[in-house]
């Protein structure tokens, strides 16, 4: 069996970014459900930090590529 | 196609209406204000649009390769968007207002030149390198994911194995809803990047931080 391990470390480093992208989106669904109105204010704010938050994996996989 | 248009709208330009309307409402006057949305109106439609269709190339069959997974597509895209809000900012505050807006105000004197070298990284240096990365990033890794399922179930097909042939289909049904995946994906990458040029214009139009 041959491969790099940074492969392992990517996955592992991605664990971080989902949890966050995890939590945004609770948070984002729980604000929806107690405000309904409120939707057209929360969406652009939520996928502005899951973007935020992705960046962090996409960092990772870039890393790996660089390291291999 | 704005010849053509009509009072009671086509299906054509009814379509053409709904994604304009959506870079038009949805990104650009919500991030940037009914006030000042106007003249970045083109340049982000245009993002939109450009970005949407090249990353739709990722999945149309027998096309497959969305343009944004070649590194330099996504790098020549924020080379535009890094100019432009950095003049707009100029433009809007000068060149010491503009470096001065970096750093909120209130802060302890102490903390300023700390926080505003972060902010001057985060300017400069992290967040065109994210806003590229993250466009090839998708695109790319979508289009390996892609790969493995569809290649990867070819080469389980034409196997010596009987039972691996059969193995074969449940790896084609997975790229067939990978597929659909991806089209969201591709979409809300297109709609991430021109929500987040925006984000970053109005950024340099705000007046206090």
């Amino acid at each position: 069996m041959t491969g790099s391990i940074s492969l392992v470390g990517y996955g592992l480093s991605a664990i971080g970014p989902a949890i966050a992208v995890g939590l945004i989106f609770a948070a984002y669904i729980n604000g929806v459900a107690r405000q309904p109105e409120a939707r057209g204010m929360l969406q652009p704010i939520a996928i502005l930090g899951f973007a935020l938050a992705e960046a962090l994996a996409i960092f990772g996989l870039v890393l790996f590529f660089i390291k291999s | 196609m704005s010849k053509r248009a009509a009072v009671v709208p086509s299906r054509g330009q009814h379509y053409t209406e709904l994604i304009y309307d959506f870079a038009r409402n949805s990104i650009a006057r919500d991030m940037i204000g009914s006030k000042h949305f106007r003249p970045y109106l083109p340049l982000i439609f245009a993002l939109f649009v450009f970005i949407l269709f090249n990353n739709l190339a990722g999945i149309i069959p027998f096309l497959q390769l969305p343009t944004m997974s070649r590194i330099g597509f996504p790098i020549g895209l924020v080379l535009i968007v890094y100019v432009v809000y950095h003049f707009v900012g100029i433009k809007h505050m000068g060149v010491g207002g503009y470096f001065k807006h970096m750093v909120p105000p209130g802060l302890p004197g102490w903390v300023v030149p700390v926080v505003f070298l972060l902010e001057l990284m985060t300017y400069f240096i992290t967040r065109p390198l994210t806003l590229a990365l993250r466009l090839f990033g998708n695109m790319f890794a979508g289009h390996m994911v892609l790969v493995v399922f569809i290649v990867g179930g070819w080469t389980l097909f034409t196997s010596d194995s009987i039972g691996l042939k059969f193995v074969a289909l449940p790896a084609w049904l997975m790229a067939f809803v990978m597929t659909l995946f991806e089209g969201l994906v591709q979409f809300l990458q297109a709609f991430v990047f021109t929500l987040l040029t925006a984000s970053y214009i109005a950024g340099a139009l705000e007046d206090s931080h």
